[in-house]
């Protein structure tokens, strides 16, 4: 507010003091100009008349001599009037026209109303910094699970790609450099409604001056960053930022996942993955045999030290080792796109091979290289641009490694279905069984498409019926509330994977599980069977069905006839 | 030397001094308060207040409001004597000069405060 009132003052100072000097000149010279009345007599023009004539002479030339005709030496003076107002009008006119076309000031304009927009929030929000290709799949994953996002980013094109884009939800934007901290106060940082801040630039350093501001202007604010060095990593931590994603070791963990427990990794692919996609299919990486690393960067070395621990013999085939650090053992210089250095790094023994440098060409070169000399081989892809998507699936890779997917669907989990995030944690120390038992019941719960994820919390807010059953002292069961509202006999198409209850978690928990108030309860299924849930959830008659199999009579007069007490 | 604060300085004590030229005198008699001074103050006055636009300090703020002050009173006595001259045709009748100088004192009141602001300001940054 203060910006744009002081730009405006200060713009217009000049024009508006030669329009005043112009029009003290003018009267002065009027009301100084003898003239006559329509006598002849001799008269000196007041300051009233000549203020009103010099008021209306620069705009309506030509609209008359008042309140006398003038003589010549009044007109004389009047010419000159007319050219300096006329002069000194179209200079104040054309200050303001040019302040308004301003960048400056449209900025400070955009920047307030968005300022204004944040402060009406009255729902938990997030603040995304950065609208790269993560910020835009987590910003449509959020605004479809119904939560809302407000967007910084330094990059104006990407704002203005925002609003072409078709988000279910209204997303405030503003183009500003995050690093500054008073546009993240501007983005809503102080907000108290303010539930998380994500930092998602492609800079490391900015991504650690979002994070410090966001701890030390609003220390109960959610932190998650991204992060690609360990050092960085290591500084953010310092100061508890709560969650920080490095896609590199993120997906070296899913790797060393996928190799020692395929069924655990495939669950989670399956849970993690977006809701109605085609179901991903298993992965069995290669335990025993001799892989080739193509590139040893931040990837190349997280895999590596992945690998490593897993006992695997490893060739990395790096252009620049002298650059990128060179491994303990085992290296061969080269891009690894022509066949002498693959031939070199063992690829006729070669059983899994990483195509993990940073240009997709690249990568892709190598993929199709490794594959024209042997069979049967386990490919990683590392993509790094979205636009590749195409080639990277007609490639063919048996993983493919893209750091923005990654790091979107990590946050999309966290800030969505952050009950999930904890059912991922707690499943890691689960028995490869158990979760091969888990993933034959998904596989037969749903038509080869990814389940919808569902939490729930029985309490008086949201689902009123079962929270005011409980009330009454009545017992529902898990089971109870999973039954089919047209036959209780049959269940819905669902699981329920965890249940928090007074900080007790208990994973799969049992269909004769009595539910308390305050429990949360994670589920996954079709989304039919979730907008089904949510009726005997919120109808009291239909969970009264489920409870007795009974459909009371609802009216007073239908008890009063059929004689049935009030429960 | 800042240009700048000479000029901001210059019209400022001249908008006092020509409000005092007019203000001094009989209160009721129209020979002692001249039209042309008027006119001159309130011109003064005006330019001094542009001057202040946009600036951002606490002190800036303070002298904008009473240069407006002062405007504002100039305005209705300007007002007054164009009533009196023009409209109710009663002329400039002691009471009519007397309202008059009166709400110029008044603008000279907040001219002075303008001052004593002015001289506190650079008493206080010595640059």
């Amino acid at each position: 507010m203060d910006n744009i009132v002081f730009l405006i003052l200060r713009r217009m100072r000049r024009p508006l003091l030669t329009l005043v000097l112009v029009y003290a000149v003018s009267v002065l010279g009027l009301v100084l100009i003898p003239g006559q009345d329509a006598q002849g007599n001799p008269w000196h023009m007041s300051f009233f008349h000549a203020f009103y004539f010099v008021s209306f002479m620069s705009t309506t030339i030509g609209f008359g001599e008042v309140p006398y005709e003038f003589t010549d030496a009044q007109r004389a003076w009047v010419t000159v009037c007319i050219y300096l107002s006329v002069v000194a009008w179209l200079y104040a006119i054309g200050t303001i026209l040019s302040l308004l076309q301003d960048k400056t000031f449209q900025h400070a304009i955009r920047e307030r109303r968005f300022a204004q927009r944040i402060r009406h929030l009255r729902e938990p929000f997030y603040i995304l910094c950065g609208y790269g290709e993560t910020g835009r799949e987590l910003a449509r994953a959020l605004t479809e699970r119904g939560q809302h996002v407000v967007v910084v980013d330094i990059n104006e094109n990407k704002i203005n790609l925002l609003k072409l884009q078709n988000l279910r939800d209204f997303v405030p934007a503003l183009h500003a450099n995050a690093r500054t901290p008073r546009h993240l106060l501007e983005a809503g940082l102080g907000h108290p409604q303010c539930a998380g801040i994500v930092a998602l630039t492609n800079d490391n350093e900015v991504n650690l001056k979002i994070a410090i501001t966001a701890k030390l202007i609003n220390p109960d604010v959610t932190v998650i960053c991204r992060a690609d060095s360990h050092d960085i990593e290591a500084n953010m931590a310092s100061f508890g930022t709560d969650y920080i994603i490095d896609p590199f070791d993120t997906f070296a963990k899913y790797l060393s996942t996928a190799l020692q427990t395929p069924g655990l990794y495939l669950l989670q692919r399956w849970l993690t993955a977006k809701p109605g996609t085609l179901l991903p299919e298993p992965v069995y990486p290669p335990t025993h045999g001799h892989w080739i690393i193509g590139g040893y960067g931040r990837f190349g070395k997280a895999v590596y030290d992945r690998l490593k621990k897993e006992d695997i013999s490893i060739t990395v085939v790096e252009a620049m080792p002298e650059k990128t650090g060179e491994p303990r053992q085992g290296v061969v210089r080269g891009r690894g796109t022509e066949e002498e250095t693959l031939l070199e790094a063992d690829i006729q023994k070669t059983v899994g091979i990483v195509a993990g440098t940073d240009n997709d060409a690249n990568n892709l070169s190598i993929v199709m290289t490794a594959r024209a000399m042997t069979n049967k081989l386990f490919v990683i892809a590392r993509q790094n641009y979205r636009e590749n998507d195409t080639l990277f699936q007609a490639v063919g890779a048996d993983m493919v490694m893209h750091p923005s997917a990654i790091v979107a669907e990590k946050i999309r989990v966290l800030l969505a279905t952050p009950m999930l995030y904890e059912f991922m944690s707690l499943a890691a120390y689960q028995e490869e069984d158990w979760a091969c038992a888990l993933i034959s019941r998904i596989a037969g719960l749903v038509d080869n498409r990814v389940p919808a994820i569902q939490e729930i919390i029985i309490d008086h807010g949201s689902h009123c019926a079962v929270g005011e059953a409980l009330d009454r002292g009545r017992v529902v069961t898990l089971h109870d509330i999973m039954r089919s509202p047209g036959d209780r006999e049959r269940s819905l198409n669902c699981i329920a994977l965890l249940r928090i209850s007074r900080n007790s978690r208990e994973l799969l928990p049992e269909d004769d599980t009595e539910l308390l108030p305050g429990d949360k309860l994670l589920f996954c299924g079709t989304r039919h069977a979730f907008s089904t849930m949510e009726w005997t959830l919120c109808h009291g008659p239909t969970l009264e069905y489920m409870l007795t199999g009974v459909d009371k009579p609802r009216g007073w007069l239908w008890r009063r006839f059929t004689g049935k007490e009030k429960t | 030397m800042n240009p700048e604060k000479v000029v901001f300085g210059f019209f400022i004590v001249l908008s006092l001094t020509l409000n005092f030229g007019f203000f001094v005198g009989e209160i009721d008699d129209p020979v002692h308060h001249n039209v042309y001074e008027l006119f001159a103050v309130l011109i003064v006055n005006v330019i001094a207040t542009l001057l202040k636009f946009g600036d951002r300090s606490q002190l800036g703020a303070v002298l904008l409001s009473t240069s407006l002050v002062a405007v504002l009173q100039l305005v209705a006595a300007a007002v007054v004597w164009m009533w009196v001259e023009h409209i109710s045709g009663s002329g400039l009748t002691p009471s009519a000069m007397a309202s008059i100088v009166s709400l110029s004192g008044g603008a000279m009141l907040a001219n002075i405060i303008s001052v004593v602001l002015l001289i506190i300001e650079t008493v206080m940054l010595r640059r």
